[in-house]
């Protein structure tokens, strides 16, 4: 929390007096930059497929109209100018003239408008653009967007990770967007960077796009994205220097070995906007977790610090609220459960759960949706047991086995890890929400939970523009939520991005490497 | 006639077994709670119901199970494995793209095993109670025992990271440039600690097999009779003894030629050798059904076909096999 506020207030000042010495860092041109990522992207199209594996190519192949720094603040990319309407109904975008898609067609507003109902059509995140009713395109280089309501949400959504700007001349030729044969191969983009090859479970090879918007642009030749699915070949292969960069580690122990090595930079700076939380979460609706008092009780026997230094290795942060601690919404400041069985104890006689001759009150089951979340499961088995409560821990064969359990609510509690994926209207609003208790949908509100008054307020904070108003109507729906537990946050995910020494600019701004790669170099 | 009825019979059973694992492969996957929809969710970071459903009915995973096996089989047998949910290519393409990667590495692998495994087998055979010949049993059954995937780590560390001798993953250096001759020898350096560590499993097998069956013939009495004859060591060896003692050796190599597509998945993940190992378990994970049964259907295959080879070539390396039934 500390170190948010710092570098907010770092920043304004920071934003002014050092701007001109930021454009003027002293970069290379030229050189292969050489980085793992972990899974094969399904394709390379982030305008109908979500995630960070498309997100790490998309983002070099596709311009957004903006960017955005370390803090949150946005900048000019495909529009070098932006214009929210007195009464926030109409975005007016001011594209750049001199861009062009790397066929060589220029990037118009027509393209702006057919990217933008492509991803209405086709992009899972229904929610980022539900307000966008029509995209006007009163001259080649200005798009307005006209909305139904204001959608402060939209601003995050005009990044590179979710909202890419495709030519319509290629991807607007009637064939279904999500099966078009020019997402994996002969892909026409609009970014820095131009596909030369992409080889399933191998490689995605990126060489600079000579005739990029953006002057000087970007400063290496190549990148190399190697699709490296082992934890420990990434790891050997940064400290061997095979590899230049690895982001979205989370693997901590390989993190902290790497952490020692001196040609190495680790960072867990990059993933606030990504947003990623891990948490225990309950079914409202059946049960004995359907008890309030159950669930404050739990969260009073499980040990955050625990799992920070026993299972995170101190590699993660505390979370204590549904947005994430390096947002500027969230407020980690709300009730962080700090350890009490006592009280746990104490609350459970209250509300009638006496303890059996076994020294047991009564029996839950934990569901955890992948290996990585086994060990906070068998924590949890042993921290609850403290109070009485005796906990099976259920496996699940796969992703699809846990996700079907869960999304058809058969379970008392599970582990899981969800992203904000920028502005809360995204990615925190589906979890609260009572009209997302969607059966069948994982990551929906599973958790069945129903609050009038936050329905009411993630109503109002998702069209409030005013920064400051919009802050406080989260800030009284975090302390609600944090109060009711449908969910109870312990950390963020130690996401890191490792670089070698010998890399300029590695990513740090919020969308991590789903964000241009144009500023990165090789000293 | 004689020699080709039992093989006729043999390929019969065959497709016969083929249908039955096809058949089980899709009732076992369908029993499954949960599907490709939920994955690509997964992959997506959330999903509307309208969209689950829109994948649900364009898979024709909404049809009733007998349906869909039906048609299932009724494609199979037309030769269309059909397509990949997750990648949106045909599943024969897919299999056809990571096969002779697959081979490459299981091929050269079995190659090495056999050949030094014979070697050695014969080597420790002919002096039993050499140091020597314990030291090789002792590496060859820490090979065996050792787990595939840390055997492959501890020779990362060792031959990428310590000594940085050869590269931590994949098949091909992007950034090499060169004629077919460098790009050889880029793969050749590739393959060196896959290769290694996946031939570590069956070393053991077939140089205690060798060395036992050697042992076995040494002590017979046609052996003796060569002594008696006054053939030299090497000739009593290598021309009598050795070639009486193989057969079992390569029916093993022929059965292990399955434990070879097995053992691949996991060399393959611990190396990113994109071979059909990595594509099985990316289409595990993924729950991409087609590509599963595609994979497990190839396998089958594989192990049948290996089967009726392994049975040819022993009949030509020893003719009493086949003579007696």
């Amino acid at each position: 929390m500390k170190r948010v506020l710092a570098s907010l207030i770092g920043a304004s000042v920071m934003a002014m007096a050092m701007a001109p010495v930021v454009q003027a860092d002293d970069h290379k041109m030229g050189g292969t930059l050489t980085m793992a990522i972990q899974q094969t992207p399904r394709h390379l199209n982030p305008a109908v497929q979500s995630g960070t594996a498309t997100g790490a190519p998309g983002a070099q192949l596709f311009a957004a109209p903006l960017r955005y720094d370390e803090n949150w603040d946005p900048q000019p990319y495909l529009a070098e100018s932006w214009e929210l309407s007195e009464d926030s109904l109409s975005m007016t975008l001011n594209l750049v003239k001199n861009a062009t898609f790397h066929d060589g067609a220029p990037i118009t507003s027509e393209d702006v408008k057919f990217s933008v109902e492509t991803i209405q059509a086709n992009h899972p995140f229904k929610t980022m653009f539900a307000p966008v009713e029509s995209v006007e395109t009163p001259d080649a280089h200005t798009a307005i967007l006209k909305l139904s309501q204001p959608h402060p949400a939209l601003m995050l959504a005009m990044s590179s990770q979710l909202m890419p700007i495709i030519p319509k001349h290629v991807y607007g030729d009637g064939q279904d967007p999500k099966a078009h044969p020019q997402n994996s191969e002969n892909v026409v983009g609009s970014g820095p960077f131009k596909l030369v090859e992409f080889v399933r479970d191998q490689h995605v090879i990126l060489e600079r796009n000579d005739d990029f918007f953006m002057e000087g642009r970007p400063f290496l030749d190549k990148i190399v994205m190697r699709i490296i699915k082992d934890a420990s070949a990434r790891t050997i292969g940064l400290e061997n220097g095979e590899l230049h960069m690895v982001a979205f580690e989370n693997n901590v122990r390989n993190i902290n070995r790497l952490k020692k090595v001196d040609t190495l930079d680790v960072s867990p700076d990059g993933y606030a906007a990504i947003g990623p939380i891990d948490w225990l979460a309950f079914n409202t609706k059946k049960g004995k977790t359907a008890d309030k008092a159950v669930r404050q009780a739990i969260a009073y026997a499980v040990d955050k610090d625990f799992i920070l230094k026993a299972i995170m290795l101190g590699a993660a942060e505390q979370a204590n609220a549904p947005i994430h601690p390096g947002s500027p919404l969230s407020d980690n400041a709300v009730n962080a459960y700090d350890v009490d069985l006592d009280k746990a104890n104490k609350m459970l006689d209250d509300a009638g759960y006496a303890k059996g001759d076994d020294d047991m009150r009564f029996e839950l089951t934990i569901d955890y949706g992948w290996p990585a979340l086994k060990p906070q499961a068998e924590y949890l088995k042993a921290a609850l047991k403290k109070i009485g409560i005796a906990v099976t821990v259920r496996a699940s064969a796969d992703f699809p086995t846990w996700a079907k359990r869960i999304s058809t609510y058969d379970f008392d509690m599970t582990w899981d890890t969800v992203f904000n994926w920028g502005d809360p209207v995204i990615g925190v609003h589906r979890t609260y929400q009572s009209s997302n208790i969607k059966e069948g949908v994982i990551w929906s509100n599973t958790q069945q939970y129903e609050n009038a008054r936050v329905d009411e307020l993630l109503e109002m904070a998702g069209k409030e523009n005013d920064p400051a108003k919009r802050k406080e109507l989260y800030a009284e729906f975090q302390a609600i939520v944090a109060e009711e537990l449908p969910v109870y946050w312990t950390n963020t995910l130690p996401y890191h991005t490792i670089s070698n020494t010998s890399v300029g600019n590695p990513p740090r701004g919020i969308w991590a490497t789903s964000s241009p790669l144009d500023r990165v170099y090789l000293k | 006639m004689n020699y080709l009825l039992p093989v006729i019979q043999r390929i019969f059973y065959a497709v016969m077994l083929l249908v039955a694992v096809l058949i089980l492969n899709f009732s076992m996957l369908h029993l499954a709670p949960g599907d490709i929809a939920d994955t690509i969710a997964q992959a997506s970071g959330g999903a509307s119901p309208e969209m689950m459903a829109q994948i649900r009915q364009d898979y024709g995973l909404d049809q009733p199970f007998l349906v869909q096996l039906g048609q299932y089989i009724g494609k199979v047998l037309t030769f269309d494995l059909g397509y990949s949910f997750f990648y949106n290519q045909p599943v024969t393409t897919l299999i056809f793209e990571k096969l002779p990667a697959t081979l490459l590495l299981v091929i050269t692998a079995q190659l090495l095993a056999l050949l030094l495994g014979v070697f050695l087998g014969v080597f420790s055979a002919r002096n039993p109670k050499g140091i020597v010949s314990y030291l090789v049993t002792f590496i060859a059954l820490f090979g065996y025992a050792a787990p595939v995937f840390w055997t492959g780590i501890l020779l990362l560390i060792a031959f990428s990271l310590k000594i940085q001798l050869f590269p931590v993953a994949g098949m091909i250096d992007v950034t090499v440039e060169g004629g077919w001759f460098v790009r050889a020898l880029d793969i050749a350096r590739h393959m060196v600690l896959p290769v290694l560590t996946l031939s570590s499993i069956f070393l053991a097998l077939y140089s205690r097999l060798c060395r036992a069956s050697m042992m076995e013939v040494l002590g017979s009495d046609y052996i003796r009779t060569a002594k008696a004859k006054g053939l030299s060591e090497r000739q009593i060896t290598y021309k009598h003894a050795l070639k009486n003692s193989l057969s079992p050796v390569v029916t093993l190599a022929g059965l292990q030629f399955s434990a070879v597509v097995s053992g691949a998945v996991l060399v393959e993940t611990v190396f990113s050798w994109p071979g059909l190992g990595t594509l099985a378990l990316q289409s595990i994970i993924a729950r991409d059904t087609p590509t599963i049964l595609g994979i497990l259907f190839f396998s089958a295959l594989v192990v049948i076909v290996g089967n009726l080879i392994t049975d040819l070539v022993l009949r030509l390396i020893d003719p009493r096999v086949g003579k007696s039934s």
